[in-house]
């Protein structure tokens, strides 16, 4: 090993060096956005929270059909029917078990109707995980909630399909 | 303070004992505090220098953070495992907690403000520091798991060889000012060159001011030496089965020790509560507002080392503190001895 060597590594070069490009990072503006305050854009396929759709004239849409439940890979979806007093299938119940969920779109994909979709919320984080467990009213009500955003979403996306 | 108290007619041992009692509560209230805040700060630093913004949400730039966490702390469940050993796992987090605070009271912040001025000063910190090892220890032994158990081996290892390294270069420090009392040592630093105040500026005891900044990151667990929590090996290190306030004890006590740690650079080599320029002017700034503006600097060296140098190999470690640091530290003792032979002592008898 050369002298160079013994001074370089004495007068701890290599660190001075690695410091200097620190300080200079640290007065850079921040590369991270300010998450609370600023968000990113979100692309119209994104899967976030889930929402049950309605129809315009307020009829829900889910018919029943349980392909989301038969593919859901995680078998977070759980769903009870019957036929309605005016003869259609209906929900009796549909439950969604977001701590399962691992944000697929399979669901979204497989229902033949829209109804079962994956708005952009992304922010439904809750303090008790029995909050997580979405009945079909939570996710009803989270349909009518997001409905514009997620049809939006849905045409943007529908030239792609 | 005792005179105070007298005046206010209580007897001296009285007298003494509460203006004791005061002074202790004026140096651990705000050195706890100061660790709240050094936390905040250590965040936001690394933050800064990975491009990131660190704490920004509570409170005003984030600033309450750190008492959000421990509030936080406060409120979570205390687990104790069912295999550990429930009396040393208490006392664990309390020994490195009441260690990392009892070393301040040799710390003088302006002439004469020092809680004990005792003459043994810099022996005492060093023997209090040496006693921070068993909290960790004792910690990865009480727990009775692997990862601890790993961690308190690594600790110990590491502590003890960087306090031979520090030892001597506390030697040197001495053998110049001739004294091991703190405030004689920083007295000793005024005026190098005639207009200089610190050990640093004296090219025999820079190399060592360097070694010991160094030295005291390794003392102190800190990046690039945090082996001992090493969470890609080691989980989270002795601290791996310690739940709230317990862990918020360590996590205060390493933080109140690498305050400590930064308040020794400033007092061993630039100068304490002296101005770093001894030019009259510069006095009439209170003494305890240059040590904590050297506090500050030094802490801010720390965060900088730990966002910039990643975490050493064990080997790597031993080697710097038994292969490097020891023999050089031990010529510098040599040198510093040698030189003082030759001039202040008037050469060899």
């Amino acid at each position: 090993m050369s002298l160079g060597y013994y001074v370089k590594s004495f007068t701890l070069w290599e660190f001075v060096k690695a410091h200097w490009l620190t300080l200079k990072y640290f007065f850079k503006p921040k590369a991270t956005i300010n998450y609370p305050y600023e968000k990113n854009p979100i692309s119209p396929r994104f899967r976030g929270e889930h929402a049950l759709r309605r129809y315009p004239n307020g009829e829900e849409r889910c018919i029943a059909c349980k392909l989301c439940e038969a593919i859901c890979p995680a078998q977070a979806i759980t769903i009870e029917a019957q036929p309605r007093d005016d003869g259609s299938r209906r929900t009796t119940r549909y439950d969604i078990d977001m701590t399962k969920c691992i944000y697929c779109g399979f669901c979204q994909e497989a229902c033949p109707v829209d109804a079962i979709v994956e708005g952009p919320n992304f922010e439904f984080a809750t303090e008790t995980r029995e909050e997580l467990i979405y009945d079909k009213a939570k996710l009803l009500e989270n349909g009518d909630k997001w409905e514009r955003a997620i049809a939006a979403n849905l045409a943007a996306d529908a030239p792609y399909r | 303070m005792t005179a105070f108290f007298q005046n206010l007619g209580l007897p001296f041992e009285g007298a003494w004992l509460l203006s004791t009692i005061v002074g202790i509560l004026l140096i651990a209230l705000p050195v706890m505090l100061a660790v709240a805040m050094i936390i905040y700060a250590d965040r936001k630093i690394w933050a800064a220098m990975a491009l990131r913004r660190g704490p920004n949400v509570v409170g005003p730039f984030g600033l309450l953070q750190s008492f959000a966490d421990g509030l936080k702390v406060f409120l979570q469940e205390t687990i104790i495992p069912s295999a550990a050993n429930r009396t040393l796992f208490l006392i664990a987090p309390i020994i490195t907690f009441t260690v990392a605070l009892m070393a301040w009271a040799v710390v003088p912040f302006q002439v004469g403000v020092v809680l004990a001025n005792i003459n043994v000063g810099l022996l005492y910190i060093l023997a209090i520091s040496s006693l921070g090892v068993y909290g960790v220890v004792l910690a990865g032994w009480a727990s009775n798991s692997k990862y601890p158990f790993y961690s308190a081996i690594r600790a110990s290892a590491q502590m003890i060889s960087y306090e031979v390294s520090i030892g001597f270069i506390l030697v040197c420090v001495v053998l110049w000012a001739g004294s091991f009392n703190l405030t004689t040592i920083v007295e000793s630093q005024k005026g190098y060159y005639g207009f200089l105040n610190g050990n640093g500026f004296n090219p025999l005891l820079f190399p060592m001011a360097i070694m010991f900044l160094i030295s005291a990151m390794a003392e102190t667990a800190r990046p690039p030496f945090d082996l001992t929590e090493a969470e890609s090996e080691l989980v989270a290190g002795y601290q791996t089965e310690y739940s709230s306030m317990a862990f918020a004890l360590y996590w205060l006590g390493e933080y109140a020790n690498v305050i400590l740690m930064c308040a020794l650079n400033a007092i061993l080599f630039w100068g304490g509560y002296l101005p770093p320029i001894d030019w009259a002017p510069l006095y009439y700034v209170p003494g305890i507002l240059w040590l904590f503006a050297k506090i500050l600097f030094f802490f801010f060296v720390f965060s900088w080392v730990k966002a910039t140098v990643p975490r050493y190999r064990y080997d790597q470690l031993m080697r710097l503190g038994w292969k490097i640091f020891l023999p050089t530290s031990l010529l510098f003792v040599f040198l510093v001895s040698g030189f003082l032979m030759f001039t202040r002592y008037g050469g060899a008898q």
